[in-house]
């Protein structure tokens, strides 16, 4: 009787104490469960939950824009120009052109994801594959590797990024381009110093002696290893290059009209915010938004994830 | 970006801790040689950001040669344009005449001013660098007391008003802000002036000693002047000052947290130090030196992020030179702008490092 009293509700909770269980019973059981941890500490931290959820609407108003968004991004109806925020039908307003600033700033996430996204998966692969390699094979390399990247991250990023966008044409693919070659720097630096560290231990030792090539300790038994502060350090700089990423498309340089990222928006507001704020504005409180989402994200992962690394 | 040059001076600390051969050598042979290291880093690095500028020049789409001679030119014409300026040449003897040019001040002419890029530079630099300045001593002067103040009531209401500021700064963009303070401080206000650096009446009384108005009208001694001058920078040297305060009160506050938090602050309080002393002769007298570095860093940072700042008050600096620059494919300009302000950035790096060596003995 009181057997089953017990199992009843053990059963229920067996996904929870599956993961909560502190004897790991296969590899698989070991990784998900410090997951599980991780993420009820995350959990924990009500600001980088605010985070997270706004990151969460900016992939769902990604995906569904076309349903989400009151009017059409691109339609201009010149006698509906320049209504201020509140004017019926349309929430945030109008722009110079006569276009729903709200659509824009919806069908604007998809730009936005999509420069986020590029970034996120090509500069820190790139520079997590130059790093663990210099710190690795060490010697000449090294130093020819290290002094490429040095010359990089002396380098005033927004000015660098903005002769290259000029340079490239303008243009969203450029100006991504543009970022990422001023990105990835940071991200060798940080690869090196985790190789060198783990370079000399003792069970690279034992991974050698198996007769594993560099290839395969640098993939399987590095690169994991450099993961999880790669991800901090990613999450942080997000709002960075957003940032970058506005302040291209605000000069003219990123996605190029009638486009709706919202760095190009605001700039459509440049000429009129002393009599019409919220065409610029509007934009640029997304950007703002998101931007912060990624910060208060990244502070929390980093005391999950690399809690040495914090200043707090 | 301030993460950035933080990784910078980390770096070159390692690699300059290397040179450990058992037997002390003199003192000022250890300098010469940290003297001759730092200007062979700062060499390679120019190096690389003069290859790195070549190489974007070559990218572009735009024909040099054809916006010098214009579209109606012969192919006679063309040709020779194109021999004159070089372009026959195999691909490094172009980047060396680019290199010798460069050394020798010559970063070619603007097609927008048809005057030599280096002139132009001359002209609008002082505006950038006394915006800069002002910005600095401004996030200096609020930034560092704050970040004191938050880390010695860590947790408290005031701790998380200081977080807030400085995460408005790590997140809004600069352009937007600005718009916000032109429309709230100019439009509404009408505490301030702008759309330029000075009333079209007052240009050209004060003499032209170091460019930046503020100061000239002070050595002047002219006062009507300075006060003009200064209604126009207020306003976008505050904003740069924000962004310089966010960062360098985020830093000061972890710096101060540190020392807190270590044995000599508990003993200089149980000895029945007053906690004014503790704080501001003991724990802030430790962090000097960290925070000159900072400091440093958001100065570079700052001439770099003048650019935006500059555009939306039209303040004729040299972000507002290379983006018009930008636009209008004048590719020298926009080269030789790059590499200066990559110089002043990269030799602020090299100096804050150097600081951080001459002050802190731990690090001699």
């Amino acid at each position: 009787m009181s057997m089953t009293d017990i199992s009843a509700p053990a059963e229920k909770l067996g996904m929870r104490a599956w993961l909560l269980s502190e004897i790991p019973t296969s590899r698989r059981h070991a990784r998900l469960s410090t997951l599980y941890a991780r993420w009820l500490i995350l959990r924990g931290n009500s600001m980088s939950m605010f985070g997270l959820g706004v990151l969460v609407l900016l992939v769902l108003s990604a995906a569904f824009a076309p349903w989400v968004a009151p009017h059409s991004p691109v339609e201009q109806i010149l006698s509906n120009r320049l209504l201020p925020p509140g004017s019926e039908g349309y929430l945030l307003g109008t722009d110079t052109l006569g276009r729903d600033i709200l659509s824009r700033i919806i069908y604007g996430a998809r730009e936005t994801l999509m420069i986020v996204t590029l970034i996120a998966m090509i500069a820190p692969v790139a520079g997590l594959f130059v790093g663990t390699l210099a710190g690795y094979v060490g010697g000449v390399v090294d130093i020819v590797l290290m002094r490429i990247t040095d010359i990089f991250l002396a380098f005033p990023r927004l000015v660098l990024a903005l002769a290259f966008a000029s340079a490239l044409g303008p243009g969203l693919e450029n100006a991504v381009l543009a970022i990422t070659l001023t990105a990835w720097a940071p991200y060798a630096r940080m690869a090196r110093a985790e190789t060198l560290t783990i370079r000399n231990s003792d069970y690279i030792a034992a991974v050698k002696l198996q007769g594993a090539g560099p290839f395969r300790i640098l993939t399987k038994h590095i690169w994991p290893l450099c993961i999880s502060s790669l991800i901090v350090r990613v999450t942080l700089d997000m709002a960075g290059i957003i940032l970058t990423a506005a302040g291209l498309g605000f000069l003219g340089l990123g996605a190029q009209p009638p486009s709706p990222e919202w760095g190009a928006m605001t700039s459509y507001g440049r000429d009129v915010f002393l009599s019409n704020w919220w065409v610029a504005i509007m934009p640029g409180l997304a950007i703002f938004t998101v931007s912060l989402a990624f910060n208060l994200l990244g502070d929390g992962l980093r005391d999950v994830l690399d809690p040495k690394g914090g200043g707090q | 970006m301030t993460d950035t040059s933080t990784t910078t001076s980390a770096g070159a600390n390692t690699s300059d801790a290397q040179p450990n051969h058992g037997r002390e050598l003199p003192g000022f042979v250890l300098t010469l040689i940290a003297i001759a290291k730092t200007i062979g880093s700062l060499s390679v690095t120019m190096l690389g950001l003069l290859f790195v500028t070549f190489v974007i020049s070559r990218m572009s789409g735009i024909d040099p040669v054809l916006s010098l001679v214009g579209e109606s030119a012969s192919k006679e014409t063309y040709e020779q344009t194109y021999r004159e300026l070089g372009l026959d040449q195999p691909i490094l003897v172009q980047f060396w005449d680019y290199l010798l040019g460069v050394l020798q001040g010559d970063f070619g002419k603007s097609n927008l001013t048809a005057r030599p890029v280096l002139d132009d530079i001359k002209r609008v630099f002082p505006a950038t660098l006394e915006l800069a300045t002002l910005g600095t001593i401004i996030g200096v002067v609020f930034g560092v007391p704050l970040g004191v103040i938050a880390a010695v009531n860590k947790g408290r209401w005031i701790d998380q008003v200081a977080r807030v500021i400085a995460l408005v700064g790590y997140s809004m963009p600069i352009f937007i802000l600005g718009f916000i303070a032109i429309v709230v401080f100019y439009a509404n206000l009408q505490w301030v002036n702008f759309g330029s650096r000075l009333d079209v009446w007052y240009e050209g009384v004060v003499p032209t000693v170091t460019g930046m108005l503020t100061l000239d009208a002070i050595l002047d001694g002219n006062w009507e002047i300075f006060k003009n001058a200064f209604s126009y920078i207020v306003l976008p040297a505050s904003l740069l000052g924000y962004y310089s305060l966010a960062y360098i009160s985020r830093m000061t506050r972890s710096f101060m947290l540190e020392q807190m938090s270590s044995e000599y602050v508990t003993t200089a309080r149980v000895k029945g130090m007053s906690e004014w002393a503790v704080i501001w002769r003991h724990a802030f007298g430790n962090i000097k030196v960290q925070l000159i570095t900072v400091i440093a860093l958001s100065y570079a940072n700052l001439l770099e992020g003048s650019v935006l700042t500059e555009i939306i008050f039209a303040w004729p600096g040299i972000g507002n030179y290379l983006t018009t620059a930008l636009l209008s494919a004048d590719m020298n300009a926009v080269l030789g702008a790059t590499v200066v302000v990559g110089l002043i950035f990269v030799c602020l790096n090299i100096f804050s490092d150097l600081l951080y060596k001459y002050f802190d003995p731990r690090a001699k």
